[in-house]
């Protein structure tokens, strides 16, 4: 389906063959999936919850339930992209000795592909807005983003991305470059199918969520922190997001450049990549890690603000060195722009060039460094309680110290010569990726899942979850260490050498027992869902919190807060429960609080369909899509009647019904 | 000053190579783990690299480790017998501690980094054969040209004028230079046995200096996904005494069909699993013909258009040139042989006046221009 493709007025490029038929697999997963999103619409149909999820969840402006459906989407997408990494070790487990595996080519180049790109833009992106989108307003004493509809907007933009990732599953195919898609790979004349296509329209059209979801950051928190709460009177984790969204604002804008102009090779003959006519690969090549190398550092940024929290609540104690912990976390900022060549020393810098590279990329490990020791030294004459989410950040330090340490190695350009690429790399940015993303992720979860929705997590199932999770990274990675140190690349689909198949099958036997440790965190969230009774938080503060958050009810009302905090401290919730300040009685009044809209959910269908219809060369479809994306944007910004107030009594009725809660949570 | 072995970080590479690392190596020798035991000097010193490294890493990665396990486990809760200082939260100390110790780590490091970048460039000719020997001053690097195919290697060996295809076959001892390219998208050349990676990309020419430092067969690769058929695409590396080099040199040329640009261009087709091929007789100027990506017939290769862009390039009479210039807009296999614009007397003239004829390069072009349009040797371009 790639050469021979014919094209027609009314459908483009799209036929009845762009249904993958002949790959088994691929059928069977979509009557999977049709099975189960039946039975999900059926069930949503049958107990009436289509009018509660589309006015209390799509439409909502609220932040809390924007960062609950962006951790939502991460979640699903995060299925998705495990089945991938599961499809390629069993693909690598039995692909020796002239065996071809279950996939063939056209099928696994797809698979790594789609694993790298949901991985990062559709999982760790969702999970890191998500909880920025949940956390800050709460945590700087504000009632909502500074943009609220903007905020809705952007995370269906980010979900339309994530649908035409799963659309070219079963319509068509994805691309086959490796998740960066090098051209000129990725250009015309070797990637003429769709695949690359859906890679572009996917990214672009999430990179606009993305993009705007990262303004809006930086407005809230410049704007909107409570009186009394300065710079540096920030929680840890507010600094981390304004860092983190302050390279999404600086960094994004490149990627969508790069891919517009890959697009412009594709679609209109340009050869700012290509072979032709002068055209630069390498060009490219430097562009997308001037996106990409600040990117790794939008994801793990947040999270480690998430550990700096989650150490200084279950120590019990001041985060140690906040005012370095700041600076460090500035530097890295400012460093992780000046380092993206250490991603192609071996494209053919010179000496010179890659030394610097070399050594930027070094000197970002010493702010890196002092995290980790001010982490320790919180730890330190603390009083640690070992809820999930400290577990997570124990198994995080111990985890994440060797991924820094081979990504040291990797700086140094000669030694990088040998494992660029190769197995020993994937080892490594998994161990950053996971050891830091995934597992400050689930500490994340663990920790404000009560503040979202009044009740803790289930503790067994998520012990389980853990002693699967961090035994089971290691299995499946320290094989690909050791495989790398013996000169295996990556994206292989078969070997010859025999001897590696037994690393390559306990590596397999990793993934396993980490999909027994995502399945026991599925069973963990269904669990304390059916179990919320008794797991119920009334105090709105179930871990000794330090910070805002945990000064207004779980989960908080509508309003986060009746009246704005004022901050006389770093640790604004610890400093407020030791001068004993209690929460207003009476005295409320109305609140002005954004109005729900449809006009995020309609945008961002018009974007799929003229996404699908770009990918398709469906031109007709892809203008009016176009115009209708225009218009629609222009009828939103008649819509004046944007607030509602909620009326001064139903505040006081809220307030007090939170009150009574929490009384008797502490009499009890 | 790169290249002076008293320079204080080589002095701590070499100390940290034979105090510690040496057991390791050995004992590491057993298994094949041939990118920390290689047989090439340059690899050799990159995996000591790679050793140091970790060995300077290990110095704060060890305590950090410790100290996380000491004072998870000392503060628990549970353990009301250990101090609890809940205002504690600064010092003045540990905060220089902190931040002094990574900086010491890696100013070493980026001073290793910065000698062993400058020394270990792959553009830069060999100084030594291994740690105790130089080369001889007389002693002439064996040149190798590499070119990637979708999805095989071509070896060329322009001073024995023979090629190969999956079989690099190289003499012990001897510095080899190989000039790298690609024909249609990025691949890495990689002997793990012999020295790092570098990318081959189309157009573009990267460079490599190595030498193998025992006998032996390795194998080679592609470190860079390329397309469907990239499973596949690696090739037999074997470093043999210099007589079995003459040896097998004296069998390729014998056995071998001749490497003309016609034989080339279906040598270029994608194909997968393909087997050792040798040719005798390798057109001149093939490689260089690659990396401009003009082999074929009726092409001007990247070097002309640059020349003529340098002059201010052929206003409106280039338009006349597009398909004299297209590559693989139309597809790898694709490419239409037609290209009327050269074979417009304008054009032909102005190419003429503006780039004379220096280079060997464009008489080599030149003569497949006549060819593909049946002119007379007389009327081409470039006479």
């Amino acid at each position: 389906m790639t050469n021979d493709m014919t094209w027609s007025p009314l459908l483009g490029r799209l036929s009845l063959d762009a249904i993958p038929l002949h790959e088994p697999i691929l059928v069977a997963t979509f009557a999977v999936v049709a099975l189960g999103g039946l039975a999900l619409l059926g069930a949503l149909t049958y107990y009436r919850l289509w009018r509660y999820l589309w006015t209390d969840w799509f439409t909502s402006v609220d932040h809390k339930k924007i960062g609950v459906m962006y951790m939502v989407l991460g979640l699903v997408m995060f299925l998705r992209g495990f089945a991938d990494a599961l499809l390629m070790r069993v693909q690598q487990a039995v692909a020796f000795n002239g065996n071809d595996g279950f996939l063939p080519a056209h099928h696994y180049d797809q698979v790594f592909t789609a694993h790298g790109v949901i991985m990062i833009f559709f999982v760790a992106m969702p999970f890191v807005t998500g909880l920025m989108n949940f956390v800050v307003p709460l945590q700087i004493g504000a009632r909502d983003v500074s943009f609220p509809f903007l905020n809705n907007f952007s995370f269906w933009m980010t979900a339309s991305g994530a649908v035409l990732v799963m659309a070219s599953l079963f319509v068509g195919e994805f691309a086959q470059t490796g998740w960066l898609a090098y051209p000129p790979l990725s250009g015309l004349a070797y990637s003429p199918g769709v695949g690359v296509d859906y890679y572009i329209w996917a990214l672009q059209i999430a990179g606009v969520g993305t993009t705007l979801s990262g303004i809006n950051l930086i407005a809230t928190i410049v704007k909107l922190r409570a009186p009394g709460m300065t710079l540096m009177r920030m929680p840890v984790f507010v600094w981390t997001a304004l860092c983190t969204n302050v390279l999404i604002v600086a960094s994004f804008p490149v990627l969508t450049a790069v891919l517009a102009m890959l697009s412009l090779d594709r679609y209109v003959g340009t050869d700012f990549f290509s072979n032709d006519f002068g055209g630069s690969p390498m060009m490219y090549v430097n562009l997308i890690w001037i996106w990409g190398h600040p990117e790794v550092y939008i994801l793990v940024l947040p999270i480690f603000g998430v550990f700096s929290e989650v150490t200084a609540t279950f120590s019990g104690k001041r985060l140690f060195g906040y005012t370095s912990m700041v600076y460090a976390t500035v530097a890295i900022t400012i460093l992780s722009y000046i380092v993206w060549l250490h991603h192609f020393f071996t494209m053919g810098s010179g000496a010179s060039v890659n030394s610097f590279f070399g050594i930027t990329t070094m000197v970002i490990s010493i702010p890196t460094g002092a995290k980790m020791f001010n982490w320790l030294f919180t730890m330190y004459r603390g009083r640690i309680r070992y809820e999930l989410p400290m577990m997570w950040t124990v198994a995080f330090m111990l985890t994440f110290v060797i991924g820094g340490m081979t990504g040291v190695m990797l700086a140094v350009p000669p030694a990088d010569f040998v494992l660029h690429n190769s197995l020993f790399l994937i080892a490594h940015f998994h161990n950053v990726i996971i050891g830091g993303v995934v597992f400050g992720t689930f500490a994340a979860i663990n920790y404000w899942w009560p503040k979202a929705f009044g009740f803790k997590l289930d503790a067994f199932w998520g012990k389980v979850s853990f002693w699967c999770w961090v035994p089971g990274f290691w299995l499946a990675f320290a094989p690909l260490y050791v495989m790398g140190l013996m000169g295996v690349t990556r994206r292989m689909r078969v070997f010859d050498d025999a001897s590696l198949q037994p690393w390559f099958i306990v590596a397999a036997l990793g993934a396993g027992l980490i999909a027994c440790g995502i399945g026991a965190m599925l069973v963990q969230f269904a669990v304390s869902i059916s179990r919320r009774d008794t797991l119920r938080d009334e105090t709105g503060d179930p871990w000794g919190g330090r910070t805002l958050e945990w000064a207004t009810s779980s989960p908080p009302p509508d309003y986060n807060f009746a009246f704005t905090p004022v901050i006389h401290s770093i640790d604004a919730w610890d400093d407020m429960k030791r001068v004993g300040v209690a929460a207003p009685r009476e005295g409320f009044r109305a609140i002005a609080m954004p109005k729900n809209t449809g006009a995020g959910v309609i945008l961002s269908g018009i974007a799929t369909v003229f996404g699908f219809a770009m990918v398709w060369h469906i031109w007709w479809l892809a203008g009016a899509g176009f115009a209708a994306l225009l218009l629609t944007a222009i009828a939103h910004t008649f819509n004046t009647d944007r607030s509602t107030h909620i009326p001064a009594d139903v505040v006081a009725r809220t307030e007090a019904a939170c009150a009574r809660q929490r009384a008797l949570a502490e009499g009890a | 000053m790169c290249a002076d072995p008293s320079s204080s970080p080589r002095r701590l590479l070499r100390t940290a190579q034979a105090a510690s690392l040496v057991p390791l190596a050995a004992a590491l020798s057993g298994c094949d783990w041939v990118v920390l035991n290689p047989a090439g000097d340059v690899a050799r010193q990159q995996a000591n690299l790679v050793l140091v490294s970790t060995a300077l890493m290990l110095a704060i990665i060890v305590p950090v480790m410790a100290l996380t396990v000491l004072f998870a486990w000392r503060y628990r809760a549970a353990n009301t017998a250990a101090t609890y200082d809940p205002e504690w939260h600064h010092s003045t100390r540990i905060e220089l501690v902190i931040w002094t110790a990574p900086l010491a780590i890696i100013l070493a490091l980026g001073s290793i980094t910065w000698v062993a970048t400058h020394a270990l460039d792959p553009w830069r000719p060999l100084a030594r054969l291994d740690a105790q020997h130089g080369f001889a001053a007389d002693a002439l690097p064996i040149e190798v040209d590499v070119v990637a195919l979708d999805w095989k290697w071509l070896f060329i060996y322009p001073d024995q004028n023979i090629a190969s295809v999956n079989e690099l076959v190289l003499p012990e001892g001897r510095q080899v230079r190989f000039r790298i390219t690609s024909s249609t998208v990025m691949n890495s050349f990689y002997v793990p046995a012999l020295a790092g990676q570098i990318y081959a990309m189309p157009g573009m020419e990267t460079k490599l200096h190595a030498v193998f430092n025992r006998t032996g067969s390795f194998s080679g690769l592609s470190a860079n996904f390329s397309g469907a058929g990239f499973s596949h695409m690696h090739f037999a590396a074997r470093s043999v005494t210099p007589g079995a080099f003459d040896t097998w040199v004296a069998g390729v040329r014998q056995a071998g069909a001749g490497l003309d640009r016609a034989t080339y261009l279906s040598l270029d087709r994608p194909s997968e699993h393909v087997p050792v091929l040798h040719y005798a007789n390798v057109a001149p100027d093939l490689f260089d013909a690659v990396v401009n990506m003009c082999v074929r017939p009726g092409k001007l290769c990247a070097g002309e258009m640059a020349a003529i862009d340098a002059r201010g390039g052929m206003g409106r009479t280039g338009l006349l040139n597009v398909a004299a210039l297209t590559y693989d807009r139309a597809g790898h296999e694709q490419v239409t042989p037609t290209t009327a614009g050269f074979a417009d007397a304008r054009l032909r003239r102005f190419v003429r006046d503006w780039c004379g004829n220096t280079r060997p390069l464009r008489a080599t072009v030149a003569g497949d221009v006549a060819t593909s349009f049946n002119a007379a040797p007389a009327a081409h371009p470039f006479s």
